[in-house]
């Protein structure tokens, strides 16, 4: 076995236990923790591909910014662990038969899955030789000259999602009243105040 | 003995000790930077900082260390022990893992890895998880709300430290520190580096540093005036040193990114000196000065102020500055110096 064998096999290993935890651990923030581990450990398997610039964005948009929002959201949740347990006993039998069906199609489906002769030609044929092209390039290549269009029909799909979101969300509430940085910046200091001789003993 | 350490275990070895090598580098670093955080801190005041253990009071951050060291660890009854443990350990250990990548030479760097400035960019946005995990696992509300803050800060940011780094990922053609540096590399010494043509990013890149490694005026999560110290409240002796020394080495990290962005890296100033790790280390300190100085005369933000800097004014600036950038760069105005690689410089 291989230095990068062992590697594999670790880095396997934690992400199917991390995966396991995910879903048994009992308090949410160890759950998302747990995924946290699994991403990372996925990120690894990446690296080990040879695919590093894949490993990097599953880092910095997984972990850094997708599951930093979960963990904001579920520290500020208050579950009730009692009443979520007595839920699942009730849901039980349905998941498990949805379990069990769809794992008995997978293996339809692998039982009798055969590659075309030509899928390797084919899946050859878009991608450049690894070894010739620096994976980042190869991407860029890939997705900003090759399938522009689709990538940019991608891209407003998800823009028109996120407008979809902020419009359903917004409300904007115009009794309240808001701070205008820009006349709190230009506003004359001369007139803002006043400086007033004040008398010993006095008083204004 | 040659042959000893081309074996697997030889390699090994050799790289076990290059990363003690790092790591002593970082605790030495630490150690005197954070003695020269509080006398420029002390200077600016007026006051004379620490002056009574050792010469000069050079022995003042060991005192301190090692009166953290024997203090004993508090654990809070409500606490969940095992994050509240691990989290000091993330903040301690992340920032030290992003250095394995920074080079101080053409051939001083621990791993010469083609996607560096994304590893260090991903690693650094691991480092929040240290403060999130450090503020929930505390069980108090202040903590908590320091968490909560830091969360939204960081992530605020990166956002803006991301498009920043891409316009001088654009001008370059790569992600490898070493070929950043080459390409800031020109006839002109100082004026060929990346800083007069990314002029208003730097700026914007070193306050964003500031925010992302929580400190003044952006050390919110840690607010001692209205948050006690943030997700740190109920963190003592050697945890708190993990969180403290974290900071201080993430701090380094903002400055060597500022040096080997903008600043040129180990190149020199001017065209006839030779170029070297000493100029790296001291463009290194140059920064970690204007840090010390920016926490000394700058009062502290406003939660609301910070999160309205971060979106509205640098996410537009410097996304605007993404396509300023490729627009120079692919009709190669301004005699290529937006795109070093078109014109190889």
């Amino acid at each position: 076995m291989t230095v990068a064998d062992f590697t594999f096999y670790v880095f396997a290993v934690v992400v199917v236990a991390a995966g396991l935890f995910t879903v048994v651990s009992r308090n949410p923030v160890h759950s998302v923790l747990w995924l946290i581990l699994a991403f990372l450990s996925s990120a690894g398997l990446f690296v080990l591909l040879g695919a590093e610039f894949v490993a990097m964005l599953l880092i910095i948009v997984y972990v850094g910014a997708v599951a930093v929002l979960f963990l904001f959201v579920v520290m500020m949740l208050d579950v009730d662990f009692a009443e979520l347990k007595g839920e699942m006993a009730k849901y039980m039998p349905l998941a498990l038969l949805i379990g069990v069906v769809l794992l008995m199609e997978l293996g339809l489906v692998f039982g009798t899955w055969t590659f075309a002769e030509n899928a390797d030609g084919l899946r050859a044929a878009v991608t450049p030789e690894p070894a010739a092209v620096h994976n980042t390039r190869a991407l860029g290549q890939l997705i900003y000259d090759d399938y522009i269009i689709l990538f940019q029909l991608a891209g407003l799909i998800l823009l028109v999602a996120m407008i979809g979101a902020i419009v359903l969300t917004l409300r904007h509430r115009t009794w309240i009243k808001r701070q205008d940085i820009l006349a709190q910046m230009y506003r004359d200091p001369a007139k803002a105040m006043e400086v007033r001789d004040v008398k010993p003993g006095q008083g204004l | 003995m040659a042959d000893f350490f081309s074996t697997g275990l030889g390699i090994a070895i050799i790289i076990l000790a290059q990363c003690l090598l790092m790591a002593i580098f970082l605790l030495l670093a630490a150690y005197f930077f954070l003695y020269a955080d509080r006398k420029v801190w002390a200077a600016v005041q007026m006051r004379r900082g620490p002056n009574v253990v050792g010469v000069f009071g050079l022995l003042q951050s060991a005192a301190d260390m090692l009166k953290l060291v024997v203090k004993e660890v508090v654990i809070p009854a409500g606490a969940d022990r095992t994050v509240f443990l691990i989290a000091p350990l993330v903040a301690f250990a992340l920032p030290m893992a992003a250095w394995a990548v920074i080079p101080f030479n053409e051939t001083w760097v621990l791993a010469d890895i083609n996607v560096a400035i994304l590893y260090v960019f991903a690693i650094s946005s691991l480092e929040v998880y240290g403060v999130i995990m450090g503020g929930w696992a505390s069980n108090s509300k202040y903590p908590f709300l320091g968490s909560l803050r830091s969360a939204a800060q960081m992530i605020s940011y990166e956002v803006s430290i991301g498009f920043i780094i891409i316009g001088v990922i654009i001008s370059t053609g790569s992600l490898n520190f070493g070929e950043i540096v080459a390409a800031q590399d020109g006839s002109y010494g100082l004026f060929s580096w990346y800083w007069l043509p990314h002029l208003p990013m730097v700026f914007l890149f070193f306050v964003s540093g500031l925010a992302e490694t929580n400190r003044p005026p952006f050390d919110l999560p840690e607010a001692e005036s209205e948050l006690v110290a943030g997700y740190q409240v109920e963190y003592s002796s050697t945890p708190f040193l993990l969180f403290m020394a974290g900071e201080y080495f993430a701090m380094f990290l903002i400055c060597a990114l500022t040096t080997l962005l903008f600043f040129g890296g180990w190149l020199s100033p001017i065209p006839g000196l030779p170029d070297g790790a000493l100029w790296f280390i001291a463009k290194l300190s140059f920064f970690f000065l204007i840090f010390a100085m920016v926490k000394a005369i700058t009062p502290r933000y406003r939660y609301d102020q910070l999160m309205r800097l971060g979106w509205k004014v640098f996410l537009p600036l410097s996304l605007a500055w993404v396509v300023i950038v490729s627009f120079f760069a692919h009709f190669e105005l301004f005699g290529g110096a937006y795109a070093r690689w078109a014109v190889g410089g």
